[in-house]
């Protein structure tokens, strides 16, 4: 099966206790069935209904299909300045 | 000329300004972030500041183009610092060039204030009291509003 790496930061690294997880995906797979299969993990119970996701360094919608290759990313609530 | 850039060590606004200067241009805006010592009335030691860097860098990016393509403004430079900021520490800086003044201005406003919506780069308060958290503006935003 194919699997696609998750970027995590920030305040997500902490609840998820690491950097990055792997998710398995298919063909048609969504930045929302992404969300789905990551919920089960230990500690992401805790994230937010609906967090940001980034696509390949951009805001990504949650219809959007990913593939193996993709660089995806959840990024938690933004801070800079 | 447009440049963005996650770096890690200390702003130098002076070269910001050097960069964005030329004869053709009678204004510079330039502002500057820095480390406040109290947030929510907390106290506060020093921030942690992280991104994720590639795609911090690609939205700086786009966010300079959109104030070009707003305001005309294509003398342009912003630098963020990431890693461990003491008080008074500068942790933005953003320099914009124009023949005049209320486009450089305009410019400045908006690519701050962009960042603060959209940019990834997060920060972690270290509080006087020891406790450290992560800075999060939408939960701030609920409570003010509450």
């Amino acid at each position: 099966m194919s699997t696609v790496t998750v970027q995590l930061f920030a305040s997500y690294a902490e609840l998820l206790g690491a950097p990055t997880v792997e998710l398995p995906i298919t063909p048609g797979t969504t930045v929302q069935d992404l969300l789905i299969r990551l919920r089960s993990l230990p500690g992401a119970s805790s994230l937010p209904v609906t967090p940001r996701v980034a696509v390949n360094r951009s805001f990504a919608n949650p219809d959007q299909l990913v593939a193996p290759s993709d660089e995806v990313a959840l990024i938690p609530p933004v801070a800079g300045g | 000329m447009k440049r963005a850039s996650i770096i890690s060590r200390e702003i130098d606004p002076a070269s910001l300004l050097n960069e964005v200067s030329s004869p053709q241009y009678g204004a510079i805006s330039l502002f500057v972030g820095t480390v406040r010592d109290v947030n929510e009335g907390r106290g506060v030691s020093a921030i942690e500041y992280s991104a994720y860097q590639s795609m911090a860098t690609a939205e700086l990016e786009r966010i300079l183009d959109e104030a070009d393509a707003r305001f005309g403004v294509s003398a342009l430079v912003v630098e963020h610092r990431i890693g461990l900021l003491g008080l008074g520490d500068i942790s933005v800086a953003i320099a914009a060039a124009h023949p005049h003044r209320a486009p450089a201005l305009d410019c400045t406003r908006y690519v701050i204030e962009e960042i603060k919506k959209r940019v990834p780069i997060w920060k972690k308060e270290h509080y006087a009291d020891g406790t450290r958290e992560w800075v999060d503006p939408t939960r701030a935003a609920e409570a003010s509003t509450a």
